[in-house]
């Protein structure tokens, strides 16, 4: 219905490109240098008015005509209805809805409601044939507009650019509105949920168990929210991560730059980006189906007791993940490093280790030190891994060979399923999305910052 | 006297401390380079175990067992009446068919348990196949036809030799009788094995045998469609804009500053931004790829604007020079001459975000993508699942023909993955241009 529309205004407009170049035509004369601008730009001219307006009050009215039908519906139910509490309500709302739409409906629906329905779909039968009456008188108004303002005096070319230019300004605060949405999505529902349970709690506190009551009536778990557990879940597995991609990461790509030949790391260094092109659920399906049960048999040979969801085959896979991040941005941060810093070493008489290990090292240290910041607000913003292959259960302990639970595994299971978004149970995981969201922000802002500053020293 | 101080000696001596430790330093330099050559083997050797371990395990799902029943489609039990009304052959019992058609190959099989275990080798499919065969076609009622029929998973599984027969009965899911029968249909030439084409046409199924991936590709596809509609347009005229027009100011510092933090942000958060804001906020439908789509816009746009005004750098200022000193407004040197040249370049970063947005499953799991979806999509508003999820929600199965199919899902994915970035790398070779 409403794609029709588009696509109808869509045609009207290209159609008027059209007309207002011909129309250019038309009032230059015998010639076209008569003109302000090139035939071309009257055309965009024409067809930016008929469909520019159109669209806009296209966009605006199927945003809003949904909610006033509603309104217009419920003020037209009978007063037993219309004074339901707002849950009741909404489930009356929802049948006329269903009904409207053909869909089944839970149970043998009330005279009153069936009025409703009716009264439901002649209110939408109207505001689309009102959406269409309007949206093409504008368009057409729009078009005839353009067409008696076409004249070889009209800067046709500067009215189509400044248009252009909106649209490339608008496009570029995008990012801007992005990042507000996340703010103010996490913080609304943060500040929501620490209303319930107190912020020194949520972050202070040691025992983690979400379920909370469905019925006020009902025994049983009140939930606690301490966060803690998660906390160090979360830095148990980067941990581990860290553990395998620094030293593998770091060496590759010191071996790379120092001492492979270049057709060697021609080949390798692609080779070694695969692992970052790899997508993430994959890697959560190897650790969880194949590492996991390699470990747990090494263990079990070894007489150890090793969890089937233990950190260690989620943090050893992660690692993997990690390892071309640290090894691709420390690559960039050694190449910054100025041959003659290397020349005056080997001069000196130093072979190529020392030369790396007393020279390199020491001045690249800040930059590598931002790559694996980097790197650690990758690992404990990583998701599908963990899910896959950590546990659920909030265990406080060191023990790699035990299962723990890390942030965006409790994010990702509080949030997926039935949920109401009043429960403290949902909202706890926006709370915990804030967490995630200021702790790799500010880890990224220090990283950045200071591989910014490493490289103006050397430039 | 005093000794006289000879000047060579200790010239000597420090040769001599050099020689000394030369050695050892030596050493020293051949383990160094050993830990290098090792990180970079291990590296190497972790992407060649991921895939050889999932190819391993995911090829065999692309062959798919069948069963050759020969059946009699009774017309007592599909239309007693003799009428031919489709109504009654829609609603016929074909399952009985299968059931005779089974007993009829094993007779000896009697007991309530024993013939519930036989009924069992043939997928719960076959009565449909059945009858789509005689409404396709109502003459073969009456006649006794060989059909191939679906085999069950756990049939498939052993045939293909994933079931050890030398384990105890009780710790296999198979169990000797069915091993038997089994046996019996291979020395009959009864088994055969096919191409899956299953995988391929069929939407998900908690059945391993019916199960396919071409509702997770459709929702694949619609959700990428909305996330390159989107996000290329909105992410070229970003990066045009921040390169070619705006001031130097606080406001363009806030939107660098802004992209570059927004390409670091887990992504997992903007699930949490697409669920509170396009779900809960606007009331836009759950599990749609629409909202996944504006989801992973969202995520790749910063992706495209680095991309893109690193493309646009790389286009030398006299060819801006040149179209503005011919009197070319700004507009049209950026359209006519800067965006046409810095495009391959575009195209490359857009493709290579694309090709990420398509492995990302974490925000989608946020907006309720990942509910169990037997239909094929057929628009943006219905709702869908998208590969990477599938690959997720299959992984959690814990039967051996689903880790099999995870597996092919996974070889599919990453087929796509290399097949994007391969065209990235082919764009950048053939457009590639040196100034």
């Amino acid at each position: 219905m409403s794609f029709y529309l588009f696509l109808t205004l869509l045609l009207l407009s290209s159609g008027c490109y059209y007309l207002g170049r011909r129309r250019a035509f038309t009032v230059a004369g015998d010639h076209v240098r008569n003109l302000h601008s090139l035939p071309s730009y009257y055309g965009a001219y024409t067809a930016l008015w008929c469909g520019l307006p159109a669209l806009l009050v296209f966009a605006a009215w199927t945003a809003l005509q949904p909610s006033i039908i509603l309104e217009l519906v419920t003020n037209a139910l009978p007063p037993e209805l219309r004074t339901l509490p707002p849950g009741r309500l909404d489930l009356v709302l929802n049948d006329i809805k269903n009904l409207v739409n053909g869909n089944i409906v839970s149970s043998a629906p009330d005279p009153a409601i069936l009025a409703a329905a009716d009264h439901y779909r002649n209110l939408q039968l109207i505001g689309n044939a009102a959406l269409w009456i309007a949206v093409m008188s504008l368009a057409i108004a729009g078009a005839a507009h353009a067409w008696r303002a076409i004249s070889p005096k009209l800067r046709a070319r500067n009215r189509v650019e400044q248009v252009v230019n909106l649209f490339l300004v608008i496009s570029s605060t995008i990012a801007i509105f992005t990042t507000v949405g996340i703010i103010l999505s996490v913080l609304f529902e943060s500040i929501l949920f620490f209303g319930k349970v107190p912020i020194s709690d949520f972050l202070l506190g040691l025992q983690w168990s979400p379920q909370t009551a469905l019925r006020a009536d009902q025994a049983g778990s009140s939930g606690a929210f301490g966060a803690v557990p998660l906390f160090a879940g979360t830095l148990l597995i980067s941990g581990i991560a860290m553990l395998v991609a620094v030293p593998i990461g770091l060496m590759s790509a010191l071996y790379l730059s120092e001492y492979a030949t270049p057709k060697f790391r021609a080949t390798a260094k692609p080779a070694l980006e695969v692992l970052a092109g790899i997508p993430t659920v994959v890697y959560g399906f190897f650790a969880a189906l194949t590492v996991a049960p390699l470990l747990r048999d090494i263990g079990t040979a070894l007489g150890l007791q090793v969890a089937s969801e233990s950190a260690l085959a989620a943090g050893l896979v992660m690692g993997i993940m990690i390892i071309p991040f640290v090894s691709s941005l420390s690559d960039d941060v050694i190449n910054a490093v100025p041959q003659s810093m290397r020349d005056g070493s080997y001069a000196l008489g130093a072979t190529k280790s020392e030369t790396i290990k007393r020279v390199l090292l020491p001045a690249a240290l800040p930059g590598i030190v931002g790559s694996i910041l980097l790197a650690v607000s990758r690992a404990i913003g990583e998701t599908m891994i963990v899910v896959m292959a950590a546990g659920l259960s909030a265990n406080l302990t060191a023990n790699p060979l035990q299962a723990v639970t890390t942030v965006t595994v409790q994010i990702v299971t509080l949030l997926t399923g039935d949920q109401e978004f009043d429960s403290a149970k949902t909202l706890a995981a926006f709370a915990l999305g804030m967490v995630l969201f200021v702790v790799t922000l500010i880890l990224n802002i220090i990283a950045l910052h200071v591989v910014r500053k490493y490289r103006e020293q050397y430039e | 006297m005093n000794k006289p101080i000879a000047p060579a000696a200790p010239a000597r001596d420090i040769k001599a401390i050099v020689n000394a430790g030369l050695a050892h330093r030596h050493a020293a330099e051949r383990r160094f380079r050993l830990y290098g050559l090792v990180a970079i083997s291990l590296g190497l050797a972790f992407v060649v175990l991921m895939f050889a371990s999932i190819i391993s395990k995911g090829y065999p799902a692309f062959w798919q067992t069948y069963i050759e029943l020969p059946v009699a489609f009774d017309a007592a039990v599909i239309d007693p009446e003799g009428k031919r009304d489709p109504k009654v052959l829609e609603n016929a019992d074909y399952a009985a068919l299968v059931r005779a058609s089974l007993r009829s190959l094993f007779p000896q099989v009697e007991g309530r348990r024993d013939l519930r275990a036989l009924y069992a080798l043939a997928s719960s499919s076959a009565p449909l196949q059945l009858r789509a065969a005689v409404l396709d076609n109502p003459t073969l009622i009456g006649s006794t036809q060989p059909v191939w029929v679906l085999a069950s998973a756990t049939v498939d599984t052993f045939v293909k030799g994933n079931i050890d027969r030398s384990l105890d009965e009780t710790l296999r899911p198979i169990k000797d009788q069915d091993i038997a029968w089994v046996d019996k249909l291979r020395a009959d030439d009864r088994l055969e094995r096919r191409f899956n084409s299953i995988l391929f046409n069929h939407g998900d199924s908690r059945e391993p045998e019916q199960a396919g991936i071409r509702g997770a590709l459709m929702g694949s596809f619609y959700t990428l469609l909305v996330t390159f509609l989107l996000s290329f347009p909105i992410g070229v005229a970003t990066a045009v804009y921040l390169e070619e027009f705006a001031p130097k100011n606080r406001w363009t510092d806030l939107i660098e500053v802004n992209i570059n933090n927004l390409a670091a942000v887990p992504s997992i958060v903007f699930g949490l931004l697409g669920l509170a804001v396009f779900i809960n906020f606007f009331g836009l439908p759950r599990s749609a790829p629409l909202v996944g789509g504006l989801v992973l816009s969202l995520m790749t746009l910063p992706v495209i604007i680095i991309a893109g005004r690193a493309a646009l750098t790389s286009v030398p200022p006299s060819i801006r020079e040149a179209a503005l000193g011919m009197g070319a407004s700004k507009l049209q040197m950026v359209g006519h001459h800067v965006l046409p040249l810095a495009m391959p370049g575009m195209l490359t970063g857009s493709i290579i975000g694309m090709a990420r947005a398509l492995g990302e499953s974490a925000p989608l799991l946020m907006i309720g993508m990942v509910a169990f979806i037997v239909d094929i999509p057929k628009g943006m508003f219905d709702p869908a699942t998208v590969l990477p999820v599938q690959i997720y929600l299959w992984a959690d199965l814990p039967e051996r023909a689903f880790v099999e199919r995870t597996s092919a899902a996974i070889m599919v994915l990453l087929a796509f993955m290399i097949l994007m970035n391969g065209l990235a790398i082919i764009l950048r070779k053939r457009f590639e241009r040196r100034w």
